[in-house]
């Protein structure tokens, strides 16, 4: 440094101001992302795991493969129950929409022989049914929709169950599927399985419909303010019903994948889903609240809990430890949240 | 003046004897108000009076018991919003009814979007939203905002208010209702909502506002109407009324006065 006059020292020292303030604009602008603090999640664990499992293949091609295969199944769940929960519901019966289609597909094509794409309608059909009921029972009832898909979450359980059990006699029916139905929905080249395009696709559509179309900026108004949504002449309930059925139609393609790729049914299997979509739509930077949220961010928060699960087993611990980190992860991510929330709009 | 434009062309609205019972409970009972265009029509009255009932009858909230509504002077029928809105009365509530998450231009175009494109191509013109929404805002005289892709709950709540009006003016109004769009403001804030009021009036919109603050009142009013216990208590026009006057109609009048008389002093000794 060298000398300087006070003129110059003013000069230096409203620089110094201007650029802390245009480092504060950058900082409100990517704060007004709420996909930023997903993506710093993902690299932080990333990082972490990167260096405590060093060397032991996590980072090799196996490592990689493993942690975006369990990421891509749960975000194509996770991305549209985050459009719902930015549009104000949950819906918890995703599980069983994915236990039931694998049930149906392998029941109707494996032990009675019809021909696959027709059991793959009726699965699509069972999921806009299951999305109908969701969500005109929420909107006539006024109720919660945790209470609401909490039903169906049951009833459908229990029928996929009972259905199996009836016709097959066991809860697991068996179903082998080959050729090009197999190629899309449960392919695999080099262990990376074909969802990881799913999960990219459904995240970018995703995102494009939420902050580039109508019914997207419907969606942020439905869960941000319904009743300021209303009155700007928004149908939030037909918003709603919409947001339900793609919920169900997404647990519908989880569920056509995990017949093929497991060949067979499992009424039960799917269960899982229903809190890990919630965790990861929160730990992508989804309000609670509604009303906020990124799918680009919540492809993130799947990525992040893939990593999580997937990394635990690279660095020889027991697994029990991966949950422990994803609730402290949880917990973070909704203390930021709601950080983020006020600080968009202080801004 | 506005006298001229009445004697002219029939109001843009006018309530004709209209009543609203809830329950069997009278909200409203043979009510008549007329605003013409570029008129300020002020609602006065207590909590309870029916204030909000009647203008829930203007803007399709409510139906009327008895009574009609008319819009230029036709009869008409409003069974929701949506029919009061496409015959160009809008409402703007308290917080402007605005998403605070969403930006200024989202919420402007809400309900409204302009798109660009076709098929599933079709998307969202963010650029000309914005634009459009930021010169809007900027032509009624609301200078501090100069960017519209900000979150609107970045914004005061005169500010929000001020983006509502200016939507409602952008997309045709001409009957705009503001229910106490003052009471939550403080006074620099409410200054700049009514002069916005003015500016709206100047255009030739007719306003009916809803306030407590006979000040507020008198400052921006042409026309006064007060009332009390679901009746029209009393009507003027712009001079007519003192503001202390104005203060104890909108108190229900007689009762303040006495009281003002009569300062019975309260005990302050217990009485044991
Ligand atoms: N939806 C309703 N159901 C029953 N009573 C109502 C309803 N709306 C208003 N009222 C009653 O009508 C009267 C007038 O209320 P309101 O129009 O809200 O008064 P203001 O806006 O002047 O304070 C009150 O006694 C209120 O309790
Ligand atoms: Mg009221």
């Amino acid at each position: 440094m060298g000398p300087m006059d006070t003129n110059n020292e003013g000069a230096v020292r409203l620089a110094a101001a201007a650029d802390r303030s245009r480092i504060a604009l950058i900082l409100s602008r990517l704060m007004r992302h709420p996909e930023f603090g997903a993506l710093v999640g993902t690299l932080a664990v990333f990082a972490f795991f990167a260096v405590a499992t060093a060397g032991n293949g996590f980072l090799a091609w196996r490592g990689v493969t493993g942690w975006l295969n369990v990421a891509a199944e749960l975000g194509i769940v996770a991305v549209p129950v985050a459009l719902l929960m930015i549009g104000g519901e949950l819906d918890l019966s995703i599980g069983s929409v994915i236990g039931a289609t694998s049930v149906l597909i392998a029941t109707a094509s494996g032990l009675y022989g019809v021909p696959l794409w027709i059991s793959i309608a009726l699965a699509i059909t069972l999921g806009v049914g299951v999305g109908l009921f969701n969500g005109v029972l929420t909107i006539r009832t006024g109720l919660p929709s945790f209470i609401i898909t909490l039903v169906s979450m049951l009833a459908l359980a229990g029928s996929a169950l009972g259905m199996a059990r009836l016709l097959a006699g066991t809860p697991n029916v068996s179903l082998k599927v080959e050729g090009p139905l197999r190629a899309v929905f449960a392919g695999r080249w080099q262990q990376a399985n074909v969802s990881i395009l799913w999960w990219a696709a459904v995240s970018l559509a995703a995102a494009w419909v939420l902050f580039r179309t109508t019914f997207g900026n419907w969606v942020l108004a439905t869960g941000g303010d319904a009743r300021s949504a209303r009155e700007a002449g928004i149908r939030t309930d037909r918003v709603k019903i919409v947001l339900f059925i793609l919920t169900a139609l997404a647990a519908v393609l989880v569920g056509i994948i995990q017949t093929m790729a497991f060949n067979g049914g499992e009424a039960t299997r799917g269960q899982v889903y229903v809190f890990n979509s919630i965790i990861a739509s929160v730990i992508g930077g989804v309000l609670l609240q509604g009303g906020y949220g990124s799918p680009i961010g919540v492809a993130f928060g799947a990525a992040t809990f893939g990593i999580v699960n997937v990394g635990i087993f690279y660095t020889g611990w027991n697994s029990d430890w991966a949950q422990l980190l994803l609730g402290l992860l949880l917990l973070a991510a909704v203390l930021a949240n709601n950080l983020f929330r006020r600080a968009a709009l202080s801004a | 003046m506005t006298g001229e434009t009445m004697g002219s062309s029939p109001p843009i609205i006018e309530a004709r004897g209209v009543s609203k019972h809830f329950a069997g409970v009278a909200a409203l009972e043979d009510v008549s108000l007329q605003v013409g265009a570029g008129e300020v029509v002020c609602l006065l009255g207590d909590n309870g009076a029916g204030k909000s009932t009647l203008i829930k009858l203007l803007s399709g909230v409510h139906e009327p018991s008895r009574g009609q509504l008319l819009v230029d002077g036709v009869p008409v029928r409003f069974r929701e919003p949506r029919d009061a809105r496409s015959a160009g009365i809008s409402t703007v509530h308290q917080y402007g009814g605005t998403v605070p998450l969403m930006s200024i231009a989202r919420n402007f175009f809400l309900g409204a979007e302009l798109t660009k494109g076709s098929g599933p191509f079709r998307r969202l013109d963010l650029d000309r939203m914005n634009a459009i929404a930021l010169s809007e805002i900027c032509s009624l005289g609301v200078r501090r905002v100069t960017d519209a892709a900000r979150p609107i709950g970045t914004l005061s709540g005169g500010q929000r208010q001020a983006v509502a009006i200016c939507r409602a003016t952008y997309f045709g109004a001409r009957l705009l209702i503001l229910d106490e769009p003052t009471s939550a403001l403080g006074v620099r804030e409410a200054t700049t909502v009514l002069r916005l009021i003015a500016e709206v009036r100047a255009r030739g919109v007719g306003v009916i506002l809803i306030t407590h603050n006979a000040h507020h009142a008198l400052s921006i009013g042409d026309r006064f109407s007060v009332l009390s216990h679901g009746r029209i208590a009393a009507s003027f026009d712009r001079g007519e009324r003192s503001a202390s006057d104005v203060v104890n109609l909108m108190a229900g009048g007689v009762e303040l006065a006495s009281l003002e008389q009569a300062p019975e002093p309260f005990p302050r000794t217990a009485s044991a």
